[in-house]
C-alpha cells in the first residue's frame, strides 16, 4: 500500500486520497485498456493472420473525440489537485505558532514560550502553523503521514500548517538535498492528546527537559537538541567537523584569516566556536558549513556544553 | 566528378577523403560520419552513467553503508545526472539519428551547414569535458546534484562557474545543431516534398530545433548572472548577498524543462517511423501527429514551474503551472492514440524494432500517467522530491527516450552499418532489459508513495523491501543492456550483409544502398506521394 499505516493522520490525507485515487484509478484504467488494445492488434493483425493491411489515413471524428475527452478528464484532475491544495494556503487564525529552525543537518522546533525541542510535539486536533526558517541552505520539511511538505528557503518567510488528527509518532524527513548528511536529517512529530500536551508544554521553561543528574547530562541533552552530533562525534570518529573526544583543553591548529594559528580549547574558544563558527576553522576541515547558534543558545547553555565536553576527556 | 553509377560510388564508410584514419572521421563534414562520432561519444558516456547508476543501486540494497560512503554516493548521483542529462539524452536522438538520417529522409546530400555541424560536435566534446573537469578540480568531489541548486552549490565547491560554462558550451552545440536542422528542413527538402509530405521524424526534429534555438540561450543569461554574483558580488541567487535562491530555480528550469522536450520529441519521431514500417500501413492521423509535435514544443516553454510546487511560489503561479502541465499531456495522449490506431487492420511484421516501439508505448504511458499525479497540486505536495519523481522521470527519459533510441538503433542499424544484427539475441536482450527496467523503476513508485525522499544515501527500515526489489531490477536491467550492446557490436563483424530495404520501409533512406554512398543520392528524388505510401 502507498501509506505506511493507512490512517488519516492529518487534515490533508482525505483530500490527497481523493485526488490520488481518482487520477491513479483513471490512469490505470486507461493504461490497461490501451495496452490490451495494443496487444490485441499485435496478435490479431499479425502478418500471418492478416497478410494484407487495410490502408486507413485517419478519422477526424475519432481525433476530436480523443482530444476532448482527455481535456475534460485533465481539467477535472487539475480541479481535484487544486481543491486539495487550496486549504494549505489558509491557516486558521487561532493556529498554534511553532518555528522550525533548519540547518545542516538538524531541525529544531521553537515554541512561543521559548521551549525548544528536536522533535515536533503537537496537540491533537489543534491547527499548527510552522514558520519555516533556514540558517544555511534550502531544506524541506516533509511529513509523509500528513501528506505535507514545504521547502525551507533561506532569506524567505514561509510557513506550513496542518491539523493533526490522530495520536502517534510519525517520521519527518528533509526532502531537499542539503549535502553530506542529508539522509540523516530527520526527526519525529509526536501528536499528543491536548491534556498531555499541556503538561509537556508547561513542564519546564528550560530549553530541554533532562533525565538524569550525571555530570554533563544537561549539556549533552542541549547538544542533542541542537543537532551538534550530526557533524561532531563524542567518540573520535571524524565526520565533517572535529570530534569532541579529548578536545577540551587541547591545543589545536586553526585557520584564522588565512593564517595558521595554534589555540588552546578553553571556555572562551568554545564560546567563539559556537557563536562565530567561521572565525577559526580547525585545520583540515571545510569552512562556511556551520552557522552561528546565537539565536538558540544562551551563555548558560554554553556553560552546560563546556561541562559536558569536560566529561569526554580521558581520565 | 563522382561517377553517375550508384553501384560504383563508395559508401560513406569506405570513402577515402583528404584525411586518413581517425582524421578521416574527426575532420569529416559528412553528416553520416558526424552522426557516428556522436553515437560513439554518447554510447561511451551512457555506459559510464549506467555503471554509476548500478553502483548506486548496490549501495541502496540495504540501509547503512553497503559499499560506498555518503560522500561517494552524493558524488555518484551528481555525476550520473550530469552525464546522463547533458552528455547522453539531450544530444541523444537528434545528434545521432538526426544527423545521420535527416538529410537522407528529406532527399538532401547533406545538412545546410556541414562545417558548422562538425563544429557542433567539437562544442559537445569540449562542453562535456569542461563540466567533468569542473567537478573534479574543486575543493572536493562533486556533490550538488545535477540541478546545482543555490545556495548549496555556491557553498560547497568553488566550481559553479566552470560547470555552468561547460553547460553553456554544450548549449552552443545544441543551438547550432538546432539551427542547422531548421535551415536544412526549410531549404533542402527534395522537389515535391511539401511540408505535409515530410516524414514524421524530420517533423519532430523541426519542432525540437525551435526549442533548442529559443530555450537554450537562457543558460547563457544564467551564466552571466552567476559570473556577476561570484566576481562582482551582485546578489542574484545567494541570500547572504541579498539574492533569491528561487530565481536560480526559475532560470534553471526555464531551460531544463523545455530540454525535456528536446529529449522526447525526436524519440516520438523515431517511433512514428518504426510503427508504419512494420505495420506495412500508412500512419493513422498524420496531420494530428504533426500538430501535436508543434503543440508540445510550444506549450513546453510554459510549464517549468511544476518543478517548484513546494518551493514557495505565489498561489496564482502554482495553479497556472499546474493547469498548463495538464494541458501539455493532451498532445502526447493524441500521439499514443494514433500510434495504437495505426496497428488496427495492419499487417504486422514482428521484428526487434517493433518490439521496442511496443515497449516504448507501454513505459511511456506509465511515465505520462504518473506525470498527471505529479502535475496535480495536492498530490505533488506529498510526492515531490521523493522516489516517485525519480521513477516518473526515468520512465519518461529512459523509458521514452531510451527505448526509442534503442528502437531507432535496431531500426536503422542495417542502413548505418550495412549489416544485419542477430535478431534472436536482440530480442532476448530486450526481454531481460524490459523485465529489469519495470522492476527497478516500478518499485521506486511505491517507495515514493511511502515517503522515501530522493538523493538518500541511507534510509529507514520501512523502505528496505522496496529497495531490495529495485536493486535486483537494476542488476537484471544492466545485464540486459550488456546483451543488447554486445550483440550490436558483434554483429558488425558477424552480421550478414544488409539489403537496401530490409524492413519494407517507404521513406527515402530505404531507397538508397546500405550503407549509403557519400553523397546519399545520385539524383535528387522528386516526391509525389506522402511518406508512408503502402498502396
Amino acid at each position: 500500500m502507498y501509506s505506511t499505516t493507512g490512517i488519516e493522520a492529518s487534515n490533508y490525507v482525505s483530500t490527497y486520497n481523493t485526488a490520488f485515487y481518482f487520477i491513479a484509478g483513471v490512469s490505470l484504467l486507461l493504461l490497461f485498456g490501451l495496452t490490451i488494445a495494443m496487444l490485441y492488434f499485435v496478435f490479431r493483425y499479425n502478418k500471418k493472420r492478416n497478410p494484407v493491411a487495410t490502408q486507413i489515413e485517419g478519422n477526424t471524428i475519432l481525433e476530436i473525440t480523443w482530444t476532448i475527452i482527455p481535456v475534460l478528464l485533465a481539467l477535472f484532475m487539475f480541479h481535484l489537485g487544486w481543491a486539495g491544495w487550496k486549504p494549505t494556503t489558509k491557516p486558521p487564525k487561532d493556529a498554534m505558532n511553532i518555528t522550525v529552525i533548519a540547518r545542516m543537518w538538524s531541525f529544531l522546533f521553537v515554541y512561543e514560550n521559548g521551549k525548544q525541542s528536536p522533535d515536533l510535539i503537537v496537540p491533537l486536533n489543534t491547527p499548527v502553523k510552522v514558520n519555516l526558517v533556514s540558517l544555511d541552505v534550502i531544506h524541506s520539511l516533509f511529513i509523509p503521514e500528513f501528506r505535507i511538505k514545504s521547502d525551507i528557503v533561506p532569506g524567505r518567510q514561509k510557513f506550513m500548517w496542518f491539523m493533526p488528527e490522530m495520536e502517534g509518532k510519525y517520521k519527518i524527513f528533509c526532502a531537499e538535498y542539503c549535502g553530506l548528511q542529508h539522509s540523516y536529517m530527520h526527526s519525529t512529530v509526536n501528536v499528543m492528546s491536548q491534556e498531555k500536551f499541556k503538561v509537556w508544554f508547561a513542564e519546564s521553561a528550560k530549553p530541554i527537559a533532562v533525565a538524569g543528574n550525571a555530570p554533563g547530562a544537561v549539556g549533552e541533552a542541549i547538544m542533542r537538541a541542537q543537532g551538534c552530533f550530526a557533524c561532531h562525534t563524542p567518540d573520535g570518529t571524524k565526520l565533517i567537523g572535529p570530534s569532541y573526544l579529548n578536545l577540551f583543553g587541547s591545543q589545536q591548529v586553526v585557520i584564522r584569516d588565512s593564517k595558521e594559528v595554534t589555540v588552546t580549547v578553553d571556555p572562551e574558544y568554545v564560546k567563539r566556536s559556537i557563536l562565530d563558527p567561521n572565525a577559526d576553522i580547525t585545520k583540515g576541515f571545510p569552512s562556511n558549513l556551520m552557522q552561528s547558534y546565537r539565536s538558540t543558545l544562551s551563555d548558560d547553555d554554553i556553560l552546560k556544553i563546556i561541562e559536558y565536553l569536560k566529561t569526554l576527556n580521558d581520565k | 566528378m563522382i561517377t553517375q553509377n550508384s553501384n560504383e560510388e563508395p559508401s560513406y564508410l569506405d570513402y577515402k577523403g583528404k584525411y586518413k584514419g581517425i582524421f578521416g572521421w574527426i575532420l569529416s563534414t559528412d553528416h553520416k560520419r558526424i552522426g557516428l562520432l556522436y553515437l560513439f561519444s554518447i554510447m561511451s558516456f551512457f555506459v559510464i552513467g549506467a555503471t554509476i547508476g548500478l553502483l548506486m543501486k548496490f549501495e541502496l540494497i540495504a540501509p547503512g553503508k553497503t559499499i560506498i560512503t555518503a560522500q561517494t554516493y552524493n558524488a555518484f548521483f551528481t555525476l550520473h545526472g550530469i552525464i546522463m542529462i547533458f552528455a547522453v539524452v539531450i544530444p541523444g536522438l537528434p545528434a545521432v539519428f538526426g544527423n545521420f538520417l535527416l538529410p537522407i529522409m528529406i532527399g538532401a546530400k547533406d545538412v545546410a551547414f556541414p562545417r558548422l555541424n562538425l563544429l557542433s560536435w567539437y562544442f559537445y566534446v569540449t562542453g562535456v569535458t569542461l563540466v567533468l573537469i569542473s567537478q573534479f578540480t574543486g575543493q572536493g568531489p562533486p556533490d550538488t546534484g545535477w540541478t546545482f541548486y543555490a545556495p548549496y552549490s555556491f557553498r560547497t565547491t568553488g566550481n559553479m562557474l566552470p560547470a555552468v560554462f561547460g553547460a553553456f558550451v554544450l548549449g552552443f552545440s545544441s543551438i547550432l545543431t538546432g539551427l542547422n536542422f531548421l535551415v536544412t528542413i526549410h531549404r533542402l527538402r527534395a522537389p515535391g516534398m511539401t511540408w505535409l509530405k515530410m516524414p514524421l521524424f524530420p517533423w519532430t526534429l523541426y519542432a525540437t530545433g525551435w526549442v533548442q534555438l529559443l530555450a537554450t540561450p537562457i543558460i547563457g543569461i544564467t551564466l552571466l548572472m552567476i559570473a556577476a554574483e561570484r566576481v562582482l558580488h551582485i546578489g542574484f541567487f545567494d541570500p547572504t548577498l541579498g539574492g533569491d535562491p528561487l530565481l536560480y530555480q526559475h532560470l534553471f528550469w526555464t531551460y531544463s524543462h523545455p530540454a525535456v522536450y528536446i529529449m522526447i520529441l525526436p524519440a516520438m519521431g523515431a517511433i512514428s517511423e518504426i510503427i508504419p514500417t512494420f505495420c506495412h500501413k500508412t500512419i493513422f492521423g498524420y496531420n494530428f501527429i504533426v500538430a501535436s509535435s508543434i503543440a508540445i514544443a510550444f506549450v513546453g516553454y510554459f510549464i517549468w514551474g511544476h518543478h517548484m510546487f513546494t518551493s514557495g511560489m505565489s498561489g496564482t503561479a502554482l495553479y497556472t503551472f499546474s493547469l498548463l502541465t495538464f494541458i501539455v499531456a493532451i498532445p502526447s495522449a493524441i500521439k499514443v492514440f494514433n500510434w495504437i490506431s495505426t496497428m488496427h487492420k495492419a499487417s504486422i511484421d514482428l521484428q526487434t524494432p517493433f518490439y521496442w516501439a511496443v515497449g516504448f508505448l507501454f513505459v511511456f504511458m506509465i511515465g505520462g500517467f504518473s506525470g498527471l499525479v505529479l502535475g496535480s497540486l495536492a498530490t505533488d505536495i506529498h510526492l515531490h522530491n521523493t522516489h516517485f519523481v525519480v521513477a516518473h522521470f526515468h520512465f519518461i527519459v529512459f523509458g521514452g527516450t531510451g527505448y526509442a533510441f534503442f528502437g531507432a538503433m535496431h531500426y536503422w542499424y542495417p542502413k548505418i552499418t550495412g549489416k544485419m544484427y542477430d535478431s534472436r539475441w536482440a530480442n532476448i536482450g530486450l526481454i531481460i532489459f524490459f523485465t529489469g527496467f519495470i522492476t527497478l523503476y516500478g518499485a521506486m513508485f511505491f517507495l515514493g508513495m511511502k515517503g522515501m525522499p530522493r538523493r538518500y544515501y541511507d534510509y529507514d527500515e520501512i523502505f528496505h523491501t522496496g529497495n531490495i526489489i529495485s536493486s535486483l531490477g537494476a542488476m537484471v536491467m544492466y545485464f540486459g543492456l550488456a546483451v543488447i550492446i554486445i550483440n550490436l557490436v558483434a554483429s558488425l563483424k558477424n552480421g550478414r550483409k544488409a539489403p537496401s530495404d530490409p524492413w519494407g520501409g517507404k521513406t527515402l533512406e530505404w531507397t538508397i544502398p546500405s550503407p549509403p554512398p557519400v553523397e546519399n543520392f545520385n539524383e535528387i528524388p522528386v516526391i509525389t506521394k506522402g511518406p508512408y505510401n503502402y498502396k
